[in-house]
């Protein structure tokens, strides 16, 4: 009985130490597998034409500089809308808004992120590109500004509850030590609050700046998916493609081990060192405030 | 002169910023609520029993959805088959067996990174382990299990932080009495936190059951005249229906698209409120 009874407990240890290490297995395999099917890329197309800036598969042509810009910008254009509403949103969630309001406006923000971008790409088809081409006066709706649009309301919730999170951890003691001294709210949460739970919203920014650039099913079906180099800021108002949406529009088509095959998993290495370092760099940030918060408090 | 000027207007100052940020929060809820109204107005005309019941036909330009509903439904079961023991016994791991060392930071940026890594790189990965190298094909396998390996780090994290709110206290008593650790964990600790782990699972489904990209090239039919009949077949699936009739179908009638964007809607949000109303229940009833 009792060694039965330990070596149970020994065997089911082990199975969940085995599981505890997967997530860094599977990191390992991901890259391994992108390695494997897109480094054989270089081989098969010269660097200069890589990095050229056309993008034209059938005649093999594959620059993909053009799908590199587009992605850039349109997530330039999502954090600019993203990250101020995101952190205002998270500022009033934490700092401003009753109890009451705070219980209804969380899930909401959840809710948000969970909502499919699927959907999001059909209404952004249906319902804001007609009015974006109306209004703008532009040949069609389908352009990067309205990918920027969609996908700034995809990084919001991101944005808003990790800074919210941030903002929540700062001590009280801080607050009504700024109160005390005569500060209003609004000063404590500029010049007490925010500063205190910088690094938390830094980190909020990075990943919601991530999940931007990582976004497919939205930026494919709202963009126009033409890959033009964009070279001024007025792309912006123009179709553009990006890199996850050419993965994802091409990658059903080609045959398996072609030289197109391979620099689609080429792109998609590209994106997953991205975000890679998006996400070290983001929790290195953490990392560092928790040491130096743990050091004022010791 | 300029602190007095800047003392006295401070809380016209504040009035003024407080208004500015709460518009910004309504700006940013406003529209998350007028989607789903939107779509629930478009797209109700469109419910209807044949709808949800029938196979499309005539292109996908009539007729219902109802193998794409199963496919979705197959492809969330077997995502949970694979990240829910999986995800649990991680968050196990991290929360009662680490010590804190290297190694086990090492492991959370492993999971900080599997959250982050793009859904359509998932998908490439998928294509090249699961379908491609094990030889499983475009299937439902290989499907749900690259959205497993996406789903894991929400399942892990969320469970993890459950397991930490329950009381080291309950764990001393526990062992003091003569339990293993394992005994503590399965018969207290799991119990104790089953509510939070429960919202995590339902919340990574629910991102599971929405998602496009990672299916589309590991386990998504365009159109099939029959229901899957085994984890080797590929199968229909909401999401990418909704994507194929919204794109790739010309003249497609409007009515179909909203009613499939809201019966997807309604899957996930349903998955949403369940979640949601769990852990606030579990709140409330907390004793500790």
């Amino acid at each position: 009985m009792e060694k039965s009874l330990s070596w149970r407990e020994f065997i089911i240890t082990r199975l969940i130490q085995g599981a505890g290490y997967s997530a860094i297995v599977f990191v390992g395999l991901i890259f391994f597998f992108l390695l494997r099917e897109g480094l054989p890329a270089l081989g098969d197309v010269d660097i200069t034409s890589l990095l050229s800036v056309r993008w034209y598969p059938i005649e093999d042509y594959f620059g993909i500089l053009p799908l590199i810009t587009g992605s850039l910008i349109i997530t330039l254009g999502a954090a600019l809308i993203a990250v101020p509403f995101g952190i205002g949103a998270a500022v009033y969630i934490s700092e401003i808004a009753p109890r009451w309001m705070r219980e209804i406006l969380k899930p909401l923000v959840e809710l948000l992120g969970g909502l499919p971008s699927v959907v999001l790409g059909f209404l952004g088809i249906l319902v804001l590109s007609p009015y974006i081409r109306v209004f703008l006066n532009l040949p069609t709706g389908l352009t990067a500004f309205t990918g920027s649009l969609l996908l700034g309301g995809i990084a919001v919730p991101t944005i808003v509850s990790v800074a919210e999170d941030a903002l929540d951890s700062v001590p009280r003691a801080y607050r009504e030590g700024a109160w005390a001294l005569g500060a209003t709210k609004w000063q404590t949460i500029w010049r007490v609050t925010l500063p205190a739970a910088k690094s938390g919203v830094l980190t909020a920014v990075m990943l919601g700046i991530g999940r931007a650039i990582g976004e497919t099913m939205t930026v494919m079906m709202v963009t126009g998916n033409a890959p033009v180099l964009a070279t001024k800021l007025g792309s912006i108002f123009s179709p553009v493609r990006t890199m996850t949406a050419t993965i994802a529009a091409e990658m059903g088509e080609v045959a398996n081990g072609s030289a197109h095959y391979h620099v689609l998993f080429f792109i998609g290495m590209m994106l997953f060192l991205i975000s890679l370092a998006v996400n070290i760099i983001a929790s290195s940030v953490v990392f560092r405030a928790k040491k130096r918060a743990e050091r004022i408090l010791s | 002169m300029m602190t007095k000027f800047l003392s006295r207007n401070r809380h016209a100052v504040q009035r003024l910023g407080f208004v500015a940020i709460t518009l910004m929060a309504i700006v940013t809820v406003l529209p998350i609520v007028g989607t789903i109204l939107f779509i629930i107005y478009k797209g109700g005309s469109a419910i209807s029993w044949e709808f949800l019941s029938g196979f499309p036909h005539d292109g996908m330009r009539a007729g219902g959805i109802f193998p794409a509903i199963v496919g979705t439904l197959y492809l969330t079961l077997g995502t949970a088959v694979f990240s829910v023991p999986l995800g649990i016994a991680a968050a196990i791991y991290l929360a009662e067996y680490a010590k804190d060392n290297q190694w086990t930071r090492l492991i959370r940026l492993a999971i900080i990174n599997l959250a982050g890594i793009p859904s359509v790189v998932y998908g490439l990965f998928g294509l090249g382990l699961f379908v491609l190298f094990l030889k499983f094909g475009t299937s439902i396998l290989a499907a749900s299990l690259t959205l497993s390996i996406m789903t894991l780090p929400v399942i892990i994290s969320a469970s993890e932080e459950a397991l930490r709110t329950v009381p080291q206290a309950f764990r001393t008593v526990s062992i003091s009495l003569g339990a293993t650790r394992w005994q503590t964990i399965r018969k207290i600790i799991l119990k104790e936190a089953l509510p939070g782990i429960l919202t995590g699972v339902i919340l990574g489904l629910e991102r599971a059951a929405g998602e496009t990209a990672p299916i589309l090239f590991t386990g998504a039919a365009f159109f099939l005249p029959r229901l899957p009949n085994s984890p080797f077949d590929a199968t229909m699936a909401l999401p990418y229906h909704l994507f194929v009739i919204s794109t790739q179908v010309p003249e497609m009638p409007i009515q179909i698209q909203y009613g499939t964007a809201l019966v997807l809607l309604a899957f996930v949000l349903t998955m949403n409120v369940i979640a949601t109303v769990i852990r606030s229940r579990a709140r409330a009833r907390r004793q500790w």
